[in-house]
């Protein structure tokens, strides 16, 4: 099976310094990916490489079959409408309600945005912010942001979903509640890759989902063994 | 979609799309009022060039096809001498008439100068010839050489030294016009592109997530070209009406056509500033394209 992100030697150097190194990563469909490591250790600068915010300085990315090198910017735009990503600090249009930021996806692609109400309201649901379409993000908790932003990243149904420290800010309940989300999300098909350095979350996920940490040490990702 | 379904289109806007950028209400002002202010400069620098084109036009009409001899010699050849020019004018090739201006026409001349009351037959006044030329004029250099053989006292005057630096101060100031108007549309774009500028880079967050999203550039453009060209028509049609009402309430042009009363617009010249709107949103449009292209650059 053809992975739908492909890292082949892939390595990021900033301010002269190796942030990673020949960094091997296959995502595949339906696969469920926690990556874990130290604050610092770069996990968010691993997933904007998958979602195209930053650009290798050596080796290859393959995004849906596609070398991120010879996209252009238009390409890499049509690329992250099939993969949503959910933000540690959300990153939401403030003077949008939840239900306008939730929509945004689908009206910048251009589609039909009044097709897609009977969709926002099943998320709404699904998220548990129906009381909440009409509010301003600021008006927020955060875990209802965190629920709002996964809601806004599966509008347009993605084929991947890309959370970098979505509990970062929550407490255990709320965290866990997100993580079943993503959970639920996997179980649709969905391939989800999650940046986490809780690792009671990881391995409060063992019941549920069939999942594979990976380990970012030694400005390289290992898979983690059974020190978890 | 035709052109002007796409003009429309753009104008109508899309309600959701422009609700996407956050409202910058200073930015909005500064914006409307650069461009009424302009719009308001242009009706004026229009109005100028198009009033020194209209007295250039009628000084040279009034002075290009008449000279004038005259004639200054003693009273007792005044007469001999000013039958002769008439009759060596009325051979002349190229001539259509010639004819001795009247003592009242002669008074009415100098009546702005000397008032109604200067008792001219006290005076020693020149005779004054009116000549009307023909298309193709006379040989000037050889009609002033046979003058001065059979009339020593005649001075022919075609009005040359007098219409030269006229026609010329004229298209001068026409011109003059018509570069104001080229820095007033330079100015617009450069002011329209600093305003831009600044509310992209104030919106840095927006298009951050817009882009996340998978917004592409020319979508995030949209929204801001459209804004700033809608604002810039807005404020360059009211300055356009401003403008237009003080041409219009300027007073209107004296008999003696003076410069200044002049100033304004005849006939048609009226439909010319409407098309002050129109230019300042392409200005707009095309200032605020190019602003958003090489602030999305930059911003990858």
């Amino acid at each position: 099976m053809h992975p739908l992100i492909e890292l082949k030697k892939a390595g990021f150097s900033y301010g002269g310094g190796d942030i990673f190194r020949d960094v091997d990563l296959h995502l595949t469909k339906g696969s469920f990916h926690f990556l874990t490591g130290p604050s610092g250790s770069g996990k968010t600068t691993l997933m904007k490489m998958c979602y195209q915010a930053l650009m290798p300085n050596t080796g290859t990315i393959k995004v849906f079959g596609k070398d991120v090198r010879a996209m252009d910017r238009d390409d890499v735009a049509i690329v992250r409408r099939r993969i949503g990503v959910v933000h540690q600090d959300c990153q939401f249009l403030d003077h949008l309600s939840v239900a306008e930021n939730i929509l945004l996806p689908s009206q910048v692609a251009g589609r039909d945005v009044t097709q897609d109400l009977a969709n926002l309201n099943q998320l709404l649901k699904w998220v548990s912010l129906t009381d909440h379409m009409n509010a301003l993000p600021p008006q927020l908790s955060g875990g209802e942001r965190q629920r709002a932003a996964l809601a806004r990243a599966v509008i347009l149904s993605p084929e991947v979903v890309i959370a970098d420290e979505p509990t970062g800010n929550l407490d255990w309940d709320m965290a866990q509640r997100l993580l079943n989300l993503l959970i639920e999300l996997n179980k649709m098909g969905k391939t989800v890759l999650v940046a986490t350095h809780d690792m009671n979350l990881i391995r409060a996920s063992r019941q549920s989902v069939s999942a594979r940490v990976l380990r970012i040490q030694g400005k390289q990702v290992h898979l983690a063994g059974a020190d978890l | 979609m035709g052109y002007f379904g796409n003009l429309a289109s753009f104008f109508a806007g899309d309600k959701q799309a422009e609700r996407i950028v956050p409202p910058t209400g200073f930015t909005a002002r500064l914006t409307s009022f650069t461009a009424a202010a302009m719009a308001f400069l242009t009706v004026f620098a229009l109005a100028l060039s198009l009033a020194t084109g209209r007295l250039a036009d009628r000084w040279s009409a009034e002075l290009a096809k008449t000279s004038t001899v005259r004639i200054s010699a003693p009273e007792a050849q005044l007469a001999a001498q000013s039958a002769a020019v008439l009759n060596i004018l009325n051979t002349t090739s190229g001539i259509e008439s010639a004819r001795l201006m009247s003592e009242v026409e002669q008074r009415a001349l100098l009546e702005p100068w000397f008032g109604s009351d200067l008792p001219l037959e006290t005076l020693p006044i020149p005779s004054l010839i009116e000549v009307v030329e023909q298309e193709v004029g006379p040989d000037m250099d050889g009609l002033r050489l046979r003058l001065t053989a059979e009339a020593p006292g005649a001075v022919l005057d075609d009005h040359t030294r007098w219409r030269r630096p006229l026609a010329a101060a004229a298209a001068r100031l026409r011109l003059l016009g018509m570069f104001s108007i080229v820095l007033i549309l330079g100015a617009t774009a450069a002011m329209i592109t600093l305003a831009a500028q600044a509310a992209l880079a104030a919106n840095r967050q927006v298009i951050q997530v817009l882009r996340l999203i998978g917004a592409r550039d020319n979508y995030i453009a949209k929204a801001f070209v459209r804004r700033f060209t809608v604002r810039a028509t807005i404020g360059a049609s009211v300055g356009m009406l401003a403008g237009m009402l003080c041409i219009f309430a300027l007073p209107s042009a004296a008999q003696e056509g003076a410069f200044l009363t002049g100033l304004g617009f005849r006939g048609w010249h009226w439909i010319i500033p409407l098309a002050i709107p129109p230019i300042a949103a392409f200005v707009a449009f095309w200032s605020t394209r190019f602003a958003a292209t090489r602030s999305l650059d930059r911003m990858t």
